[in-house]
């Protein structure tokens, strides 16, 4: 993880008093909070946050979670402080965070709960039925007298019915809401032939009939209710990931207070008037303007611009932009109509709206699937009769269609695939966050790249170290490693473990470098007036003087460099056959640059939000299905105007909510590798249907003719399902990547 | 076959108690941390 390494060094967020996010409990004089401790990974860390914890005065309990990798802490807070317990995980080397309440309610854990609940009463009907069942299927052949079998059959209804009843209350309860608004989705048929073959069962059951089919229509229930499942799993999860990192990145505020006493408080509290300190290195929390101090902001995040803008008492600052040299006071502004973000929320809403509602490949399947199969149940009832049959032989044959082309396979074919990918991109660091993501992203054929902090790391490194002298650059270094600046930090990381000059008499003057003292030599480093050099032509980075005494100043370059894959994933796109351009806020040089090492021949400079929206509209115009990876501020409405949309961890909050996929990690890789799986997601899908309709195929002309037996139904289900499965499971099999971290 | 009169209650009650079983260590929070679960038993008991 060096890149959260890279990211904890240039920004230090504040953490609110954990105090803010403390739950009461019902039953009184106990608390309770929720902590994300992201590191906990294995048994013994879990044991040793649950220990530690634990030996602290009045907690009643701690439960660590390693699946979601919380902790819930309840205890008596007339003897302990929430602070105290964030202190002591922090004395054995966890970070915790406090966790939001109002995040965790985002997550529906109800509704897996009472599937889980529908799957165990299926499951319990589905063995008894069976039970039965089988004892009826090799009485038959043998000599079962009809007063036993009647018996059975009797049992069986009385074990199915209410069972049947329970679970498939969401299935009916979703083909209700379909049937409504004057759709079909899959569950109008499972409800349908649920019914269907309840019904009929209990008819056959009466007259003492040959054939029953409760078994069949309670395991299908029992199949399609473990793929729902599984469905609601897999999203539960992957929102709950994406939740821990807002959850980290939940910034607090520092209050002034009149009497000048400091307190940190959540952002959300924050209103216009309220004056809020912000020291180098954070984040500022709200829009607002400079009452005190003289530092650099870097709005990367927010414009795609990479230069730093010099800041004074006055200026007016946007919310989540970075304070890079001095501390700071803000005196906070209301929500402008006109500011940045109100912009942008205007812009998000405007892409939501132009952006094509998708329909989904189960869904789309269910259209052409569900009609097919009541036409076909149609035409047996008909050609029965014509062929002079009774009403009844018509419609037992009629309901033996339904029943064998009930979509077991197909409940199963979309789910269990989802679940494997997702399940392994989240191990890879990639969070999907819509469901219908991957979906989307195996028809993406073109790749649309924000640069600053997307295709960079933005975070500057010094260039054109070859004409610098080494003796410069030490000195220059030695000046640097006192400093927080990000200029600075970048050169003394440069030098590494070099050994350096001693100075003596640092200082720092805000806003403007470094002073220090060689001997009897003045050695300054910081901007070009801090030197009192003179005007040069701009370049596309950034930049710090040196002069070493009297000598004339020298000048220290920076770019942002790209990640340290950048250049082979653009390659592996290009290779894969797609298209990629480059979409930046960025000033021009900077961005050709960029294009120019990544071989890129199609770039945008100095594009606005609502340039980038315009440039999403034209390409979706021109038919291609755009993935955009961006991070900014800048690039949420474009990401959601995006066929599909991806963007890294350090994004800002609102890019991150907008996006359909969060990658984490230093590198773009994960980017080919949600790419890859995502396309052979796809194709087992699709195999999947093949097989289903192979085995509808066979079984739909049997149970036509009338052949299909309760006995037949079941097998051919249960194969069937069992083939689809196990289909799935191949993705898991699919080649790991070389050069994976 | 008389016998069924006893066979089929017994069958279906033992299930029940397994669905019951399975009922109550779902109420209980045994399903919500799967991860957990796999790896807490490697622990030492300390008590």
């Amino acid at each position: 993880m060096s890149d959260a390494a890279i990211q904890s060094s240039a920004v230090h967020p504040v953490r609110a008093d954990p105090g803010f996010f403390v739950r009461e409990a019902s039953n009184g004089g106990e608390v309770s909070l929720d902590l994300v401790v992201q590191a906990m990974h294995c048994a013994g860390c879990l044991r040793r946050v649950e220990r530690n914890v634990g030996e602290l005065p009045g907690i009643h309990s701690v439960r660590a979670n390693l699946s979601t990798k919380r902790v819930v802490v309840r205890w008596d807070p007339t003897l302990l402080r929430a602070s105290q317990i964030i202190d002591k995980i922090a004395s054995i080397g966890f970070e915790a965070v406090p966790f939001d309440p109002k995040l965790i309610a985002m997550v529906d854990e109800s509704e897996g709960r009472s599937l889980l609940r529908a799957l165990g009463v299926a499951g319990f009907a589905a063995a008894n039925v069976m039970l039965l069942s089988v004892a009826v299927w090799s009485g038959l052949v043998t000599d079962m007298e009809p007063e036993t079998r009647a018996l059975f059959y009797w049992m069986s209804a009385l074990i199915a019915l209410p069972a049947i009843a329970y679970a498939a209350r969401p299935f009916y309860r979703s083909a209700y809401a379909a049937l409504r608004k004057g759709q079909m989705n899959m569950d109008v048929p499972i409800a349908l032939a649920v019914t269907l073959a309840t019904g009929m069962s209990i008819v056959q059951t009466i007259v003492n009939a040959r054939h029953v089919y409760f078994d069949a229509s309670i395991t299908l229930l029992f199949f399609l209710l473990i793929g729902r499942y599984l469905d609601v799993q897999a999203r539960n999860r992957a929102c709950s990931a994406a939740q821990n990192l807002l959850g980290l990145r939940a910034m607090a505020a520092t209050l002034v207070e009149a009497d000048g006493s400091h307190r940190s408080v959540p952002i959300e509290s924050l209103e216009a008037g309220m004056m809020v300190a912000v020291a180098a290195g954070q984040r500022m929390p709200a829009d607002g303007v400079i009452a005190s101090g003289l530092s650099d902001v870097d709005t990367s995040l927010i414009t795609g611009e990479s230069l730093s803008d010099a800041v004074k008492v006055g200026t007016k600052v946007f919310a989540g932009t970075l304070n890079i040299s001095a501390p700071l006071t803000l005196k906070v502004t209301a929500r402008d109509e006109n500011s940045l973000l109100s912009e942008i929320v205007r812009l998000m809403e405007a892409a939501e709206q132009g952006r094509s509602a998708y329909v989904r490949i189960a869904d789309r399947a269910a259209r052409i699937y569900a009609p097919s199969v009541h036409i076909l149940a149609l035409s047996t009832v008909v050609l029965w009769l014509i062929a002079g049959e009774g009403v009844v032989t018509a419609i037992t044959n009629a309901i033996a269609v339904l029943i064998v082309t009930c979509p077991c396979a197909l409940g199963l074919a979309v789910p269990v695939v989802q679940v494997v990918a997702t399940g392994r991109l989240l191990r890879r660091g990639v969070l999907v966050k819509a469901a219908d993501g991957l979906e989307r992203l195996a028809e993406v054929d073109m790749v649309v790249f924000d640069k600053t902090g997307t295709l960079t790391l933005g975070r500057p490194q010094l260039a054109d170290t070859a004409s610098l002298e080494p003796a410069d650059l030490a000195v220059g270094a030695a000046l640097a490693r006192a400093s927080r600046h990000p200029l600075a930090r970048a050169l003394a990381e440069h030098v590494g473990t070099m050994p350096l000059p001693v100075l003596t008499d640092l200082h720092e003057e805000p806003g403007q470098g470094m002073e220090g003292r060689l001997g009897a030599e003045v050695i300054r480093l910081g901007n070009r007036f801090w030197v009192g050099a003179v005007e040069e032509a701009a370049h596309s980075g950034s930049e710090l003087w040196l002069k070493r005494g009297g000598a004339s100043p020298v000048c220290l370059r920076f770019t942002d460099v790209l990640r340290p894959d950048a250049v082979e994933v653009v390659k592996a796109l290009k290779a894969r056959g797609l298209a990629v351009e480059l979409l930046s806020g960025d000033r021009e040089p900077a961005v050709r640059a960029a294009a120019e090492e990544l071989g890129l021949s199609v770039w945008h400079a100095a594009a606005r939000p609502d340039a980038k929206i315009e440039r999403m509209g034209i390409l979706a115009e021109e038919g291609w299905k755009v993935l955009m990876v961006g991070d900014g501020l800048n690039d949420a409405p474009a990401l959601r105007a995006a066929h599909v949309s991806m963007s890294p961890a350090s994004a800002a909050d609102v890019s991150q909510i907008a996006a359909d996929f969060v990658f984490q990690g230093a590198k773009l890789s994960p980017l080919i590798e949600a790419l890859d799986i995502a396309r052979k997601s796809r194709r087992i899908v699709f195999e999947n249907f093949a097989l289903a309709i192979a085995y509808n195929l066979v079984a739909v002309p049997l149970a036509m003719a009338g052949f299909v037996t309760p006995l037949i139904a079941a097998v051919a289900m249960s194969s069937s399902s069992i083939t689809v499965t196990l289909n799935s499971l191949r993705l898991n099999r699919v080649k790991e990547k070389a050069g994976r971290s | 076959m008389s016998i069924l009169i006893y066979l089929m209650p017994a069958a279906l009650f033992l299930s029940l108690l397994g669905l019951a079983g399975f009922l109550w260590s779902l109420k209980s929070g045994q399903y919500d941390d799967m991860e957990g679960a796999a790896e807490r038993i490697l622990l030492e008991d300390e008590d």
